[in-house]
């Protein structure tokens, strides 16, 4: 009986070719040749492993089949030269790796850098060296102006410690101007050149304009609302000493506030961290107070030093608040944790609070405790604003310029950077449409 | 001359600070070793002038009867008692278990240590002011300020790890603190910078005098 066409459609469809046929009649000699190739490659790694790691003796053995390999040899090309750009008390000392030295399976174990004051003298050891080292600076004041040192440098087998040759004689010789620095001291005498310039014009009479700061505004109205209450003052000179140019812009604002407060006839008390800083703040209250036409009002007790730890010096201060109840407290000058124990215990007491410092981690502590913040560079401006004085703005206008200079420099290098990089090049195609 | 001659003196010595720093040679150095001493010693005299002041203000609080002046007799034999016990034994810094050094670790270090606490819970009321969302400005604050928070903790990416990476609350957090915060931080420092350097010319050249004690 015939077979139906489609079974036999499906016999011819599923027939398997004769090249298949032959490759599985061959498969198991394929497999038994994958499985030997397998067997050995695991063997030999196997033995890999144990030369690397089971025994150190074969270890050994192997470093010294490699170092047959390399050639041992002491670093090469050794220079020593005085080091510029300081006070003569450095001698800089550069020279080849040693054959062997690599990140990886390293032969060379590390330098010895050895001085001398004589190429036949006798070599004293200076310092060890890891391996991948290429300079040694000897600096200190073992070192004598205008003598001649030697240097050599030996590098350090399993086996054997290569000395070099000795280097030439290097001289440590003092500098009267740091190169380094040029383009500091350049922008230094430009900025100060724009300053000078700047009170010139504004001593001449010519009008600036300064945006107003209303931290600065308020400071009059604070005093008058003192006034007005019959309470003191309390002014925070902060925990700089008087070397710190914020603490020196605390004293001008001090004697601003003084003054006014003189003409008020109301009380200033300052707390103070710094003896120094106290002496001084005395001589700006009292001065103040004589200016105004009151030399008599003035209390040098109400102008003391409390402490200089820092946590009680805020414990004291916070005690004044509460006891005295200021109707307006000044945070002006260096501030560190205490600022936030400082401003939240003045908000308690319910004064009005006018902060300025340049730290810039206190300022956010000042502009949520306090009613007006003189942020950063605002607290140096802040004695110019209150004096009014010509020459005083000009100098803020030389600041403004500062700042143009700045961002000038900024665009600049962004422009470099934009032409001298990969990422120069994307922008390019990008703006050509590419 | 009473002005005069500090004013030459800030004069010479500012200029010469200000070039010092461009020179290197030991000579230059060894000056400028010579001012930071005086400096020191000077600050160490002016100690003395320090606890003269304190003594001066607290006497005078006991002998009228200020108010709460009991604590002035506490400070003042806290005073007497820390300063003979350091004279009495002028090696007790180097000995942990002197009686100076005892009244150090277990009176003066708590007590500035329970100061310090207090920050913990000053931060707290702080922060509930500083986030209240009155304006656009403290709503976009209030906001910044919970996105960091929470993407420094596991809780912000254990509620934002659905997200795709880069908008997860620590992605967010860390992109918030280095380029906004950083470059407004940056602003402040070269305003600082240059202010800095502007009251140093102030001082040098003598426009900015108040530091002498007063106006002009």
């Amino acid at each position: 009986m015939a077979r139906p066409g489609w079974q036999n459609k499906l016999k011819q469809s599923c027939r398997v070719p004769a090249y298949l046929l032959r490759i599985l009649k061959a498969a198991p000699k394929i497999i038994k040749a994958a499985c030997f190739i397998f067997f050995i490659c695991i063997s030999v790694s196997a033995r890999q492993d144990t030369i690397n790691h089971s025994d150190s003796t074969l270890l050994l053995s192997e470093e010294r089949l490699l170092a047959e390999t390399f050639q041992q040899a002491p670093p090469a090309d050794i220079r020593a030269e005085d080091q510029p750009n300081d006070p003569g008390n450095a001698i800089i000392v550069n020279w080849n790796l040693a054959p062997g030295d690599n990140d990886k399976d390293s032969l060379v174990s590390g330098y010895l850098i050895y001085r001398s004051d004589s190429p036949d003298g006798d070599f004293e050891l200076v310092s060890t060296l890891p391996i991948g080292t290429t300079q040694f600076t000897d600096s200190g004041d073992h070192l004598v102006n205008g003598k001649r040192y030697f240097y050599k440098v030996a590098s350090v087998y399993p086996v054997d410690t290569l000395f070099s040759s000795v280097s030439g004689a290097a001289v440590p010789v003092p500098q009267f101007f740091n190169t380094r620095l040029i383009p500091i001291f350049l922008f230094m005498l430009l900025f100060s050149g724009t300053t000078v310039a700047f009170i010139i014009q504004a001593g001449k009479g010519r009008r600036l304009y300064v945006r107003p700061i209303a931290g600065i505004n308020a400071v009059d109205d604070a005093i008058g609302r003192a006034t007005e209450m019959g309470k003191p003052i309390l002014f925070v000179p902060g925990l700089g000493d008087a070397s710190r140019v914020a603490t020196i812009a605390a004293f001008t604002i001090l004697a601003r506030v003084a003054k006014k407060v003189a003409e008020y006839q109301t009380r200033i008390i300052v707390p103070n961290y710094d003896p120094v800083v106290m002496t001084i703040c005395q001589e700006v209250v009292k001065e103040a107070y004589s200016s105004a036409g009151r030399p008599d009002a003035f209390d040098p007790k109400d102008v003391y030093f409390v402490t200089q730890d820092q946590f009680p010096y805020t414990a004291a201060v916070n005690g004044t608040m509460l006891r005295e109840r200021p109707a307006t407290n000044f945070y002006m000058g260096m501030f560190y944790a205490e600022s936030l124990i400082l401003a939240e215990t003045g908000f308690v007491s319910g004064s009005i609070q006018i902060a300025g410092t340049d730290q810039l981690i206190q300022i956010p502590f000042f502009v949520v405790a306090c009613d007006y913040t003189l942020m950063g560079e605002e607290l140096y401006a802040a004695s110019a604003y209150l004096s009014q004085e010509p020459q005083q703005l000009g100098t803020l206008k030389a600041q403004d310029w500062g700042k143009v200079a700045a961002v000038a420099l900024m665009i600049a290098g962004v422009i470099v950077y934009l032409f001298s990089t990969g990422a120069g090049n994307s922008f390019m195609t990008w703006i050509m449409g590419g | 001359m009473r002005r005069e001659v500090p004013l030459t003196i800030v004069f010479v010595c500012g200029a010469f600070m200000a070039f010092q720093y461009f020179v290197p040679h030991h000579v230059s150095a060894t000056i400028y070793q010579y001012a930071l001493n005086w400096t020191i010693i000077i600050g160490i005299f002016t100690l003395t002038v320090g606890i003269g002041s304190l003594i001066n203000l607290h006497y005078d609080r006991i002998s009228k009867r200020k108010e709460r002046w009991q604590y002035s007799i506490v400070t003042l034999v806290a005073l007497a008692y820390m300063t003979i016990l350091g004279l009495l034994s002028p090696n007790a810094l180097q000995d942990p278990k002197s009686l100076l050094m005892t009244m150090y670790f277990y009176v003066l270090s708590p007590v500035q240590a329970t100061m310090f606490a207090l920050l913990a819970f000053f931060i707290a009321s702080a922060a509930y002011r500083a986030f209240r969302a009155k304006t656009l400005l403290a709503t976009l604050l209030m906001l910044s300020a919970v996105i960091v928070m929470l993407g420094r903790v596991f809780i912000g990416d254990f509620l934002t790890g659905w997200l795709p990476e880069g908008m997860r609350f620590s992605d967010v957090a860390r992109y918030i603190l280095d380029y906004p915060n950083t470059a407004a931080k940056r602003a402040i420092y070269i305003g600082v910078g240059l202010g800095v350097g502007v009251t140093t010319l102030k001082i040098i050249l003598g426009i900015e005098r108040t530091w002498l004690g007063g106006g002009k």
